[in-house]
């Protein structure tokens, strides 16, 4: 066995491990010097990138299913194991979860260099990134529930970074309530299923459900508590201070956490229900295409009134994840109808690859309100103006960053707006109107903030403001260039890696065989 | 006797909901951060109750009178939750602090009202 072969296999683990370990050193490093400590938590993030790299090369090309078995190896009673399932999905996110790490480590580098504390913040940032990696990874609920905890544990102590500020703690306050209120939901699903299948794998519970009264019930608390951590309206309300408030890198992790829990919301759809949610009394499907819509609504009429600069990033953001719910949730509400198949399969590639593009878009928008934060230390729209003249790039950036968000064709917004609006327009027409009205009130709202930030005079308080630092120019431009990648090949990537991870989440069959091979 | 059996899944409830209850409709940050940890309880008593099964006896391997154990599963749930529980609430009760030295008060309506 060569060493790529080791490190595939054992890369499930090594994935969530890596940052893990890295966490706990980084405090030690930083014991030496400042700078090796920030290189060390680069060389982890780089290696965690490396390893999911690794990983998803190998499921994307040969489309399998692996299985990490920490535990008992074989199935005599009792079973005491926790099994990792890592399938094109999981990589997919995976994928999104480490690009938004390392590019806000990246951005850290210079953003955060005037900060005391700053082992902790780096600590805090790989524990994040753990967490992350390990809901996408992980094949157990109650494992599942672990590292969603450390992963509002730790955003949490991120978003209140800035303790100097009251609105930052207060901010760091309501997304601690808001998490901790959802995890307990959650693991009280866990716990109705759990007293029923007597199981806490996603495979082995996925293959016994029933759709009883108690399953429905647990079904009702997953998907509310974690659409309530993906900030869908009404559960929204925290989203917009926790992004707002908190520092832009840790802004960028945030939107990754903030999709590992929609991430947990298909899961528990596709996967652990997916033997029963295509009945047709069920109608869950229909129910998120609505909650996407008002998401959408929502997010975009809230953003209109935002007068704060990354306030209003943070409403457009609510309304992007409403696409994401919109796509998957007309593809799940079509997926029991055959003669709809191709309309529905449209929709979830849409909705999957938003879920990516959403990432980089939104992200890049709030790492450039952070530059702008960070030259100018002003938020504010009023008061902001003129910046052009003295931040070439970072304008570059944005121009790139709104085109991108408002789905403008050579970006790749447009690509996965353009399945959404394509197959929702045979559900009903009314969808797709909707979803096409606000991207371009999207794009009103973002151009406006491009006036008042960018253009207009020069102003005498912003004369000697000059470019944002390197490390974070770098980091916007590593953002910037996955945006064009994406944009102007969007068939590869939908064929390569959007459309594995739609048939991974539709193939529960699969999932469930990797795990029990004759079914029970 | 299928009533006494329902007596912990009745506390369940009954915990949860006050734990909501204050959770929502008290604004003292302090009390919300005493309604989690009651809606906390009661999702651990839960999982404490799921570790019984009928006729099976507690998973004691040292003083077992013999005949069938229950999985010591949910013991080892409560067991990480119950950590967990004390790493949040810790976070929350520094977040207070924090809280009530910028503000001077620990009124959420109050704090949500006020300017940077």
């Amino acid at each position: 066995m060569n060493t790529i072969d080791f490190l595939l296999m054992h890369a499930p683990a090594l994935i969530v491990a890596t940052p893990l370990l890295g966490a706990f050193l980084t405090p030690l490093f930083g014991k030496v010097h400042a700078r090796l400590r920030s290189g060390f938590v680069l060389l982890i993030v780089l290696l965690t990138c490396l390893l999911v790299g690794l990983l998803s090369y190998d499921i994307f090309i040969t489309g399998g299913i692996h299985t990490y078995v920490f535990g008992a190896q074989d199935l005599t009673l009792p079973v005491v194991r926790i099994l990792f399932e890592v399938d094109a999905m999981s990589m997919f996110m995976a994928l999104i979860s480490v690009i938004l790490a390392l590019v806000a480590v990246i951005y850290s580098w210079a953003y955060m260099k005037d900060n005391t504390g700053l082992d902790k913040f780096y600590t805090l940032v790989l524990l994040m990134t753990t967490g992350m990696l390990g809901m996408e990874l992980t094949g157990d609920m109650f494992n599942f529930f672990v590292f969603l905890e450390i992963t509002s544990i730790a955003s949490c102590a991120l978003i209140a970074f800035w303790t100097n500020k009251g609105k930052s703690v207060e901010a760091g306050f309501k997304y601690i309530v808001i998490s901790t209120i959802g995890a307990l939901f959650v693991l009280f699903a866990i716990a109705l299923l759990y007293g029923q299948y007597n199981a806490l794998n996603i495979a082995v519970l996925a293959n016994a459900i029933q759709f009883t009264f108690v399953d429905r019930i647990a079904l009702v608390l997953l998907v509310a508590a974690l659409a309530m951590k993906a900030g869908i309206v009404p559960m929204h309300m925290w989203l917009p201070d926790a992004y707002g408030r908190s520092p832009a890198p840790v802004t960028i992790i945030l939107v990754g956490a903030t999709q590992a829990s929609l991430y947990g919301v298909f899961r528990v759809c596709f996967t652990l229900y997916g033997d029963v949610i295509t009945l047709p009394q069920v109608s869950i499907g229909w129910i998120m295409v609505l909650l996407g819509l008002i998401t959408i609504l929502v997010g975009v009429i809230m953003a209109l009134l935002q007068s704060d600069f990354r306030r209003l990033i943070a409403f457009g953001a609510v309304a992007e994840i409403g696409y994401m719910f919109l796509g998957v949730g007309a593809g799940l509400a079509v997926l029991g109808a055959p003669e709809m198949t191709s309309v529905g399969l449209t929709a979830m590639k849409g909705g999957i690859f938003h879920i990516m593009n959403d990432a980089l878009d939104v992200g890049l928008l709030f790492l450039v309100a952070g530059a702008v934060y960070y030259t100018t230390r002003e938020n504010s729209l009023d008061r902001l103006g003129g910046l052009a003249r003295n931040m070439k790039y970072t304008t570059v950036f944005f121009i790139i960053g709104l085109l991108a968000i408002s789905g403008i064709p050579p970006m790749n917004g447009f690509a996965s707006k353009l399945l959404i609006y394509e197959s929702t327009y045979q559900l009903n027409p009314v969808i797709a109107v909707i979803a096409v009205l606000s991207s371009i009130m999207l794009l009103a709202i973002f151009v406006k903030i491009f006036y008042s930030v960018f253009l207009g005079p020069a102003l005498p308080q912003f004369h000697t403001v000059k470019e944002s630092p390197r490390s974070m120019l770098l980091a916007m431009g590593i953002i910037t260039m996955i945006i064009l990648f994406f944009g102007l090949f969007p068939d590869f990537v939908l064929t390569t890696i959007v459309e594995p991870a739609v048939n991974a989440l539709l193939g529960y069959q699969e999932y469930i065989a990797q795990v029990l091979p004759g079914g029970l | 006797m299928i009533a006494l059996y329902n007596i912990p899944f009745l506390a369940v409830i009954g915990l949860v909901l006050v734990g909501l209850y204050a959770v929502l409709f008290r604004r003292n940050i302090i009390k919300i951060i005493i309604g989690i940890t009651i809606i906390e309880s009661g999702v651990n008593l839960f999982l404490i109750t799921l570790g019984y099964r009928e006729g099976s006896i507690a998973p004691i391997y040292t003083s077992s009178p013999g005949g069938l154990m229950a999985m010591p599963v949910p013991q080892a749930l409560t067991l990480t939750s119950i950590v967990i529980g004390v790493a949040v609430l810790a976070l929350m009760l520094s977040l207070a602090i924090h809280l009530f030295r910028h503000y001077g008060t620990l009124d959420a309506r109050e704090i949500g009202g006020k300017e940077e």
